[in-house]
C-alpha cells in the first residue's frame, strides 16, 4: 500500500474552500510581491534586450559564422522542452489513471503554456528580421512566393503553433469548472464578473459534464502524441543537417526524454516552494514528491543511455568525423560543457535511488535545479560543440556570448516566473472539481 | 412565459441524487436537469439519451487538417511554386507529413472544444438558475435536480407532491 494521494479528512467542501481560498481570500503577501518585482526587473531587462536587437540586430548576441546558432536556440530548445512534462504528467497520466497526477496536472499544465510562449520569442527573434516571421505562415502573398515545406524549420513552426494553441485550449478548459467555482465563491463585484465572464457560464449540468469528460479525454489522446512529435521536429532541427553530432536518428526520442527529464525538475522547482507557501501538504503530499523524483531519475536515465549511445554510435561508425566531434567533446575548447552536463545530468542524478533523499525536499529542490541546469549546458554543448569544429579547418572558429546573451537568458527566466506567479494569485493552482471527484470516489476520505 | 423556470431541489448525495433522478423519470417528467459539483458516472444516462457528437466532430476537424494541409502543401510545391532543390521531386510526401501531423492534431482539438462548447450551449453570461442563492453550492458540495417548466407534466402542485417524497435538503421555485 503506497502513501495517499489526500491527506486529513477531506471533504468536497473542503478541498474547494482549501484551494479557492488561496486565491479569494488569502492576502497577496510580502514574499510573492518581492518575488514579483524581481521577476518584473528580469523581464524589463528582456524587454531592453528585444528592443535593443531590433534596432541593432541579431549582432549583440555572441553568434556568428560558423557558430550561428548558440544561446538562442539553446534557450529555445530549453523552455520548450520544459513545457513537455506539463502536458505529459496532465495527459499521459490521465490516460493510464495516475490518480496522483490530480494534485499537479494545473500547476503543470500553467508551466507548459508559459514555458511554450517563452521559448517562442527566440526563434522569432533569432530569424534576423524578426518582424517578417510571419512569412513561415502559408498564405497567399503578393510576392508569389510559398514555403519551403520541406525544411525542419518549417515543420518547426507548425509544431511549436500547434503545440502552443494546443496547450492553451487544454489548460482553458480544464479551468472552467474551477472558474465556475470562483465566480460562485467571489464577493467582490469585480471578481464576480472577471471570474464570471471566464466560466462561460458553466453550471455544471450533468450532459455537460458528459462532453465535457469526453473532451478531456480526447484531449489527452491527442496531447500525448503531440508531445512526442513536437519535440520530435525540435530535434529534427538538427538531426536534418548533415553535421557530425547532429545528424543522427537517435536524435528525436533522445530530445523527448531530455525535454520530460527538465519537464519533472521544473515541476518540482515549482511545486516544493508553492506547496510550502500555499500550505498544500494535505493535497500535494510526500507521495507526489517521491514519484516526480522517481519520474525524474527515469528520463534520467534514458537522457543518459543516449549519451552513451551517441558515443558508442560514433566510435563504431569508424567515421572520422564522429570520432573527431566525440573527441572534441571530450577535450575541445568547450571540454567543460560537456563535464558540467555529465557531472549534472548523469553524476548528480544518482542520487534519487536513495529513498531517505528523496524524500528531502531541500536535496529535491536543489537537483532539481542541477538538472535544469545541466540540460541547459546539454543544448549549448550539442549545437557548439558540432557547429565549432565541423569538416574544414578552414570554416573553423570559436563562440562567445555576450552580456546580452546572459541578459536574453535570464529575462526570459523572469518572464516565466513574472506569468507563473501572476498565475498563482489569479487562478486556482489545482483542480478543484477533480480533488472532489477524487474525493467522491474514495467515499469522503481519499486514500 | 411560465411564472417561473422550474422547481430546484437539493439532495444531500450522489446516491440521494440518482435515485431522485431515477423516480422522476419514472414519474413520467422528461424536461429534467441534473447539477452537480464534478462529473458524475452514470447521472447523463439516468437523465436520458445523451447526444455526444465530440468524438465525430474531432474526427471531422482532425481529417479537414490534415488532408487539407497535404493538399495545401502539395497544391504549393507541385502546382504554384515548385522549387527544384537537389533534383527531389516537387510532391516530397515524407517531408509534408509533419507539418499535415500538426495540424491534425490542431484542428481536431478546436473542434473538440467548439463542439463542447456549442453542445452545451456555451457561453452564456446569465442563466435563471443564478437568480438562485442555493444553486452557488453546485460548484462546491451541493447536488441538484431542475424539473423544468416547460415539462408537459409540470404542475406545481403535483412537482411539489413529487419531489417531497423523495427527501430533499431543500426546494424552491426558480425565477425565469
Amino acid at each position: 500500500m503506497s502513501a495517499p494521494v489526500l491527506l486529513g479528512n477531506p471533504t468536497l467542501a473542503s478541498v474547494t474552500d482549501q484551494v479557492s481560498d488561496i486565491v479569494l481570500q488569502r492576502p497577496t503577501g510580502r514574499v510573492w510581491l518581492l518575488s514579483f518585482a524581481l521577476a518584473l526587473a528580469f523581464t524589463g531587462l528582456l524587454g531592453a534586450g528585444i528592443g535593443y536587437l531590433l534596432v541593432k540586430g541579431v549582432g549583440i548576441w555572441g553568434l556568428d559564422m560558423p557558430v550561428a546558432w548558440a544561446f538562442a536556440i539553446a534557450d529555445y530548445v530549453w523552455w520548450i522542452a520544459i513545457g513537455m512534462a506539463g502536458t505529459f504528467i496532465s495527459a499521459a497520466l490521465y490516460l493510464a489513471r495516475q490518480e496522483w497526477r490530480t494534485s499537479l496536472n494545473r500547476y503543470a499544465e500553467a508551466m507548459t503554456v508559459f514555458a511554450v510562449s517563452v521559448s517562442g520569442i527566440f526563434p522569432i527573434l533569432h530569424l534576423g528580421r524578426p518582424w517578417f516571421f510571419y512569412w513561415l505562415a502559408p498564405y497567399p502573398d503578393r510576392m508569389g512566393v510559398w514555403p519551403q515545406w520541406r525544411s525542419s524549420l518549417l515543420w518547426d513552426f507548425f509544431a511549436i503553433l500547434a503545440y502552443l494553441i494546443v496547450s492553451i485550449l487544454y489548460f482553458y478548459v480544464g479551468l472552467i469548472p474551477d472558474l465556475a467555482s470562483l465566480r460562485d465563491r467571489a464577493r467582490t463585484r469585480g471578481r464576480q464578473v472577471f471570474y464570471g465572464l471566464l466560466a462561460l457560464g458553466w453550471r455544471g449540468e450533468a450532459r455537460h459534464w458528459a462532453r465535457f469528460e469526453t473532451l478531456s479525454l480526447l484531449l489527452a489522446g491527442l496531447a500525448v502524441p503531440l508531445v512526442f512529435s513536437v519535440h520530435s521536429m525540435v530535434a529534427l532541427d538538427f538531426s536534418e543537417a548533415l553535421l557530425p553530432g547532429w545528424h543522427s536518428t537517435i536524435f528525436p526520442p533522445f530530445f523527448v526524454a531530455g525535454a520530460l527529464f527538465s519537464g519533472f525538475a521544473m515541476v518540482l522547482v515549482l511545486g516544493i516552494p508553492l506547496r510550502r507557501f500555499y500550505g498544500l501538504g494535505n493535497v500535494i503530499t510526500e507521495r507526489h514528491i517521491d514519484n516526480l523524483a522517481k519520474m525524474m531519475l527515469a528520463a534520467g536515465l534514458f537522457v543518459d543511455y543516449s549519451y552513451l549511445s551517441e558515443i558508442f554510435t560514433a566510435f563504431y561508425s569508424g567515421d572520422p568525423y564522429d570520432i573527431a566531434m566525440t573527441m572534441q567533446r571530450f577535450t575541445g575548447a568547450y571540454a567543460w560543457v560537456f563535464w558540467t552536463t555529465i557531472a549534472c545530468n548523469v553524476v548528480a542524478i544518482q542520487a534519487l535511488w536513495w529513498p531517505r533523499l528523496r524524500h528531502h525536499h531541500g536535496v529535491l529542490f536543489a537537483l532539481g535545479i542541477v538538472v535544469l541546469v545541466g540540460m541547459w549546458f546539454e543544448r549549448l554543448m550539442l549545437i557548439v560543440s558540432s557547429l565549432y569544429r565541423d569538416f574544414l579547418p578552414s570554416s573553423w572558429g570559436m563562440f562567445y556570448p555576450t552580456l546580452w546573451d546572459l541578459a536574453f537568458l535570464f529575462g526570459s527566466i523572469g518572464l516565466f516566473f513574472a506569468l507563473f506567479l501572476l498565475f498563482v494569485r489569479v487562478l486556482p493552482l489545482v483542480s478543484m472539481f477533480e480533488l472532489r471527484k477524487l474525493v467522491h470516489r474514495h467515499g469522503g476520505v481519499a486514500a | 412565459m411560465s411564472a417561473s423556470h422550474g422547481c430546484l431541489a437539493q439532495f444531500s448525495s450522489v446516491p440521494a441524487l440518482l435515485a431522485a433522478v431515477r423516480q422522476l423519470r419514472m414519474d413520467g417528467y422528461t424536461r429534467l436537469e441534473a447539477y452537480t459539483p464534478f462529473a458524475v458516472e452514470g447521472l447523463a444516462e439516468a437523465l436520458g439519451p445523451v447526444r455526444d457528437r465530440i468524438p465525430l466532430l474531432m474526427l471531422l476537424g482532425g481529417l479537414l487538417g490534415g488532408v487539407g494541409t497535404l493538399a495545401l502543401q502539395w497544391y504549393a510545391a507541385v502546382i504554384d511554386y515548385p522549387v527544384d532543390v537537389g533534383g527531389r521531386p516537387d510532391a516530397s510526401w515524407p517531408a509534408f507529413i509533419p507539418a499535415a501531423l500538426e495540424m491534425t492534431i490542431l484542428c481536431a482539438a478546436l473542434a473538440g472544444v467548439v463542439g463542447m462548447l456549442v453542445g452545451n450551449g456555451l457561453p452564456r453570461l446569465n442563466h435563471p438558475l443564478f437568480n438562485s442563492e442555493r444553486f452557488e453550492a453546485a460548484s462546491r458540495d451541493g447536488f441538484f435536480v431542475l424539473l423544468r417548466a416547460d415539462d408537459p407534466r409540470y404542475e406545481i402542485d403535483r412537482v411539489l407532491h413529487d419531489i417531497e417524497v423523495l427527501d430533499p435538503v431543500h426546494v424552491e421555485q426558480v425565477l425565469p
